[in-house]
């Protein structure tokens, strides 16, 4: 017997940007219970909690929050997979409930990062007294900046500058384009960190961070929480037609990780695993990208975002440029990408991001979005990779 | 001459500078880290391969924020050397785009990186463009 479908009853996330007043488990908590409420439960009804905070410390954050929320004695699954967190949370509340362990899930991702700097090389230790040898490189010295850059702009301005090498095209500019559609897009989220839109010439001329990525073109580094409630087939058909007309399927779950391929750990290949990725689900979903009526990818860098065009095949191999030029990803093209206003704009609160761009396509799916509403959405995909790498993709659908 | 050490196990000083990768003797996958079996075919022994010390520039990206104590700015990239991919800077360049691009013919160069209490010199290595790298530029 094939494993039930499950569907997303609840989803919800906090707003994204400066949450001074808030911790980490007021915000999780948050979430936790609007999606509770979202879907019409409580924490009784939940089976089992996955729960992802990236960079707050290794305390349980899932128990913390069953703490102000509802201890039930469940069990909890503490996550971690870099950006993917919070699709990994989501995966494992997904996979719990598709395995019979019981009908109903929840996944909530949360993080506090407003104000913070760098996230990966903004810091290098001291140079010794003695050249000493050691670590995995025999290195005698800290290696940022000497060999190469360990900052994620860095990374993904590399990212997005070797598929320009590959297939031509490619400029500061175009990069540039794609940080103002976001920004433009974001204008329309209220809940999104920024709502500003910016020109061509503002976002070029913003302080450079690492070329061709300037600042408004990198991922905002905010607080935010997001948190679904999951249910399977069974369980849903014994709830109200309200909640039933509302759930949003789950067509594909998918986490993949790099196979190994020359290069992938010199510099990070974020292209094959996503393209696995987006393969097992399309096919698990029985749909191709042309089904697609919205797409939230991971656009943690403008440089990225070009790159999984392609990734995800919204376009043909290498024609990611023109694909974007042609005004396809724009919310009034063939396949609009990041409505929400994407990390670009709506914030990068780490471990959230994989539950919220869930959310974004929920709320389209269910004709919620209000002003920045695509019309008649039945089916979007929601994207996310972790540097290391794991690739989270989500298939979603609107209940028939 | 004083003592040199290189900056990483991987860069051999003698007879001329070049990286030396451990190569899986099953696959021929290369790795330059200290390994415990090959990410490709799963294997257990490597042998020592010279890399190739010319190539070209695969992917760049002109880093302006960095942590403190690394100057900026400077130029970061991925160098094909043969076939095998490289992490390094691009050095002896201007770091700005109008002189690094995609696609350009680079050669290993060492750098110092400093003189340790011991009167040790640790030497570290990067790319430099082939075409008027030695013009006083």
């Amino acid at each position: 017997m094939a494993a039930e479908d499950v569907w997303i009853l609840g989803i919800s996330m906090t707003k994204f940007g400066k949450h001074p007043d808030k911790d980490t488990v007021d915000l999780a908590a948050e979430a936790t219970m609007a999606a509770l409420a979202d879907g019409g439960v409580t924490m009784r009804d939940v089976g089992i909690l996955a729960a992802g905070n990236l960079m707050g410390g290794g305390l349980g954050i899932g128990q913390a929050i069953q703490k102000q929320v509802g201890q039930t004695g469940i069990p909890v699954y503490n996550v971690s997979n870099a950006c993917a967190t919070g699709a990994t949370a989501l995966r494992t509340a997904i996979m719990s409930v598709k395995a019979g362990e019981c009908d109903m899930g929840l996944a909530v991702g949360v993080e506090k990062l407003a104000g913070a700097g760098l996230l990966a090389g903004g810091a290098r230790g001291a140079d010794k007294d003695t050249w000493t040898p050691s670590g995995r490189y025999g290195a005698v010295a800290p290696v940022d900046g000497r060999i190469g850059t360990e900052t994620m702009p860095g990374v993904f301005a590399q990212i997005g500058m070797e598929y320009g090498h590959r297939y031509g095209g490619v400029d500061f500019e175009l990069f540039a384009k794609i940080s103002e559609k976001n920004h433009a897009h974001s204008t329309l989220n209220p809940l999104a960190s920024y709502q500003k839109r910016f020109t061509l010439e503002e976002i070029m001329n913003d302080v450079m961070i690492a070329y061709p990525n300037t600042r408004p073109m990198c991922s905002a580094n905010c607080d935010g929480a997001a948190a679904a409630v999951v249910v399977n087939d069974t369980k849903l058909k014994t709830l109200s037609l309200e909640q039933r007309r509302r759930a949003v399927k789950v067509a594909a779950s998918v986490l993949t990780t790099d196979p190994w391929e020359e290069a992938c750990q010199i510099l990070p290949n974020v292209n094959t695993l996503t393209r696995n990725a987006a393969a097992q689900a399309y096919e698990k979903a029985g749909i191709g990208p042309g089904d697609l009526d919205l797409v939230e990818l991971h656009d943690c860098f403008a440089t990225a975002e070009l790159v999984h065009y392609d990734n995800l095949m919204l376009c043909e191999p290498g024609g990611a440029v023109e694909f974007f030029e042609s005004g396809a990803t724009w919310r009034d093209g063939s396949t609009p990408v990041n409505v929400s206003g994407g990390l670009e704009s709506k914030g990068h609160p780490i471990a959230a991001t994989g539950i919220a761009n869930v959310w974004e396509v929920c709320h389209h799916l269910r004709g919620e979005a209000g002003d920045r509403q695509i019309e008649g959405a039945k089916v979007g995909l929601a994207h996310v990779i972790g540097l290391g790498s794991a690739c989270g993709v989500h298939i979603l659908e609107k209940a028939a | 001459m004083a003592k040199q050490i290189p900056l990483v196990d991987y860069l051999a000083l003698e007879p001329e500078p070049h990286l030396v990768a451990h190569e899986c003797t099953g696959c021929g996958a290369r790795f330059f880290d200290r390994r415990n079996a090959c990410a490709g075919c799963f294997g257990t022994e490597f042998r020592d391969a010279d890399v190739a010390t010319t190539g070209e520039l695969r992917a760049f990206t002109i880093v302006s924020l960095a942590a403190p104590g690394i100057p900026v700015p400077f130029v970061a990239g991925v160098i094909d050397c043969d076939g095998t991919s490289v992490r390094a800077n691009v050095l002896n360049v201007p770091a700005d785009p109008d002189h690094v691009q995609v696609g350009m013919k680079v050669r290993l160069v060492t750098a110092a990186i400093g003189t340790d209490a011991e009167g040790t010199e640790a030497i570290g290595f990067g790319f430099e463009p082939l075409e008027g790298a030695s013009n006083g530029r």
